[in-house]
């Protein structure tokens, strides 16, 4: 096996400060993610499932352990180079209301290219474009986010979450406000990216339907790793 | 075009309104400070050169004849002597004729011009009016007061026997151009009398001035005031108006004569504009303090408004510095937009100003205000400055926001 993406070694998360009244939300976490894995984070709300999630999107640090992201040692980077690691290694699918509003589909997904380079070129748009159409919005690239649908907006996440072709896709809830048939297309696309170039995705869900189509499922249950394990019923579906 | 000014520009453009009222506040201060500045100093301007229409920018004069006690005190003497100031002749400049060629050459002094001037009475018929005789050089005077401009009939010319009288003295005598007057000097002992023939009438624009003036020649002056070969004042202009004191002191230690600036004579009207100066600067600093919290508090309200986008943006990789750049470029271009919309609404401002307010005789209050272009650069300047001033504290708040949080909301 080669080596992880993700090494999450005795991962802490608490919230308030010593004097104040402290809340741990994750108690040591060891959680090891294999470059293009598929899989589902599940638990009851509260578990602590976007805190993780945030914690391996470096949006905001572990209080402790040890967390390397494609083999660099997170806690001795510093805030910059967080932000570059961040940009370069993973892209974010939330609930479908995260696209930036002032900007139309094409331009949203060439935001994180335009934040990394600082600049758009013609070939970027292009691959915009081309992405968008991968998703099924040829007919949509020019649209403001308020006049897509939800499945569509969702869909122009994941081309953002994907311009850059990061290694790692981090998902919280994709499908939470969508409807079933809507929702099985979101799916459906992402591991069909996930096969087709090997990006790892690790999607956060309360729907044990979806989940059980994910080849490796993790439970979280209040802030520990209740279970993980393979699903090896999932290959050959999506 | 970089990833910050994008942002920044789809931001403003999505906040129309908000733009609109942050540019339009920003516009109606620079508008104000503009108008203001314009309309003071045009005043000012005014003002200066009517006061100084008729005035030498400095004049120099022999020094006052100071009467001395008889005996000074000795050692272990005390003497207490009185005093009494002494009247002080019609005397000339010493070694004026040498003086005359320096001054012509010494720079920032643009015009020379030496005078005797004296009292003497203007006669005619049973009529008998006291007046000043001033004895000029009519091509070296113009330059320091432009009779030539003023004149209300005949020509500034002359000879040794005219005289360029003004208009209320003429009115008073009856006199037109070409008629005949006497004058008589007022020197008790030997008066002299002369018959002079009107060449011009001069407007000087003040009363009392035009009721006395009578200009002759110099030499004609010099032999009627019974200064041969004298001249009883210079009169110089200057090409730094405000820098006039500063010259007359430099000559007064050079020459030891006496050495007025106009600055000196009219120290009532330049206290007058210095308080004017200090009340303009105060407005226009509270202006651009107001435009500057206007500018703030809208900003803070945006970044609140826009928490979620922040925390997106930071997300995808922008760092905390691209976030606050963003910020503080919002700041920059509704100052600059609002700027330059207040840059035409100041001209349009003055344009109207000097369009409908006029003097009581219908003629226009300022000869046109011009605004400088240094004028315009530092309201720009100004506001782009403190567009991002202002922009700081709210574009700090953005970049602290922490992503995790402002996305959850």
């Amino acid at each position: 096996m080669s080596a992880p993406l993700v090494q999450l070694t005795d991962i802490r998360k608490s919230y308030g400060s010593a004097t104040d009244l402290e809340v741990e939300v994750l108690h040591g976490i060891d959680l090891a993610l294999a470059p293009g894995e598929f899989t589902a984070l599940i638990g009851p709300s509260g578990s602590g499932k976007s805190t993780l999630l945030n914690l391996i999107g470096l949006l905001e640090p572990p209080s402790g352990g040890s967390y390397v992201l494609a083999g660099r040692e997170t806690a001795k980077l510093s805030e910059n180079d967080v932000t570059a690691l961040r940009a370069t290694q993973i892209g974010f699918v939330f609930q479908f209301h995260h696209l930036l509003p002032a900007f139309t589909a094409t331009e949203n997904v060439l935001m994180p290219g335009l934040i990394a380079r600082g600049r758009v070129t013609a070939e970027r748009r292009e691959a915009a474009r081309e992405l968008l159409s991968d998703v099924g919005l040829a007919d949509r690239l020019d649209y403001l986010p308020r006049k897509l649908s939800g499945g569509q907006q969702q869909r122009v996440a994941i081309a953002r979450a994907l311009s850059l072709a990061p290694p790692l896709v981090l998902a919280d809830e994709p499908t939470g406000n969508l409807d079933t048939h809507s929702a099985d297309e979101i799916f459906a696309l992402m591991r069909r990216f996930n096969a087709r170039s090997g990006t790892a995705f690790l999607i956060v869900t309360h729907d044990p339907r979806l989940a059980r189509r994910c080849d490796r499922i993790v439970e979280l249950v209040d802030g520990g790793i209740a279970g993980d394990r393979p699903n090896l019923a999932s290959k050959g579906d999506g | 075009m970089p990833f910050e000014w994008i942002v920044a520009l789809r931001f403003l453009r999505e906040g129309r309104l908000q733009t609109a009222l942050i540019v339009g506040g920003a516009g109606a201060g620079v508008a104000v400070v503009l108008f203001i500045t314009a309309l003071v100093s045009g005043l000012q301007a005014n003002t200066i050169k009517r006061v100084l229409g008729t005035q030498a920018h400095i004049v120099i004069r022999p020094l006052e004849e100071v009467a001395r006690p008889q005996r000074e005190a000795g050692a272990g003497e005390v003497v207490m002597p009185r005093v009494e100031a002494r009247a002080q002749r019609l005397r000339s400049i010493d070694q004026w004729q040498a003086l005359e060629p320096v001054l012509d050459a010494m720079p920032g002094i643009t015009a020379v011009s030496p005078m005797v001037s004296g009292p003497a009475f203007a006669l005619r018929g049973d009529a008998s009016k006291s007046i000043a005789i001033f004895g000029v050089d009519p091509a070296r005077y113009d330059r320091i007061v432009a009779v030539g401009e003023k004149l209300v009939g005949g020509a500034f010319r002359l000879g040794p026997d005219d005289a360029v009288i003004g208009k209320e003295l003429a009115k008073d005598l009856g006199l037109a151009v070409g008629d005949r007057f006497r004058t008589l000097t007022a020197e008790t002992d030997s008066p002299v009398t002369q018959t002079f023939v009107v060449s011009g009438i001069v407007d000087l624009g003040v009363r009392d001035l035009n009721r006395r003036t009578v200009y002759v020649a110099f030499r004609t002056a010099q032999t009627l005031l019974s200064l041969p070969g004298g001249a009883s004042q210079i009169d110089l202009k200057v090409d730094d108006l405000f820098g006039a004191e500063t010259i007359a002191r430099g000559l007064e230690a050079r020459t030891g004569l006496t050495v007025e600036s106009w600055m000196r004579t009219n120290e009532q009207l330049l206290a007058a504009i210095n308080a004017q100066n200090v009340s303009t600067g105060t407005i226009r600093t509270f202006v651009a303090l107001i435009v500057a919290v206007g500018i703030a508090s809208v900003l803070v309200v945006w970044v609140v408004q826009k928490r979620r986008e922040i925390g997106i943006l930071r997300a995808m990789g922008a760092s905390r510095g691209s976030v606050q750049r963003v910020f503080l470029l919002q700041g920059a271009m509704v100052a600059v937009a609002g700027s330059l919309l207040g840059s035409a609404l100041g001209s349009g401002m003055i344009a109207a100003f000097t369009r409908i307010v006029r003097n009581a005789d219908g003629t226009p209050l300022f000869d046109a205000i011009a605004v400088p272009g240094w004028l315009y650069a530092s309201a720009v300047g100004g506001a782009i400055v403190g567009g991002i001033v202002a922009a700081m504290l709210p574009a700090r708040a953005a970049a602290k926001l922490d992503p995790a949080q402002a996305i959850r909301m």
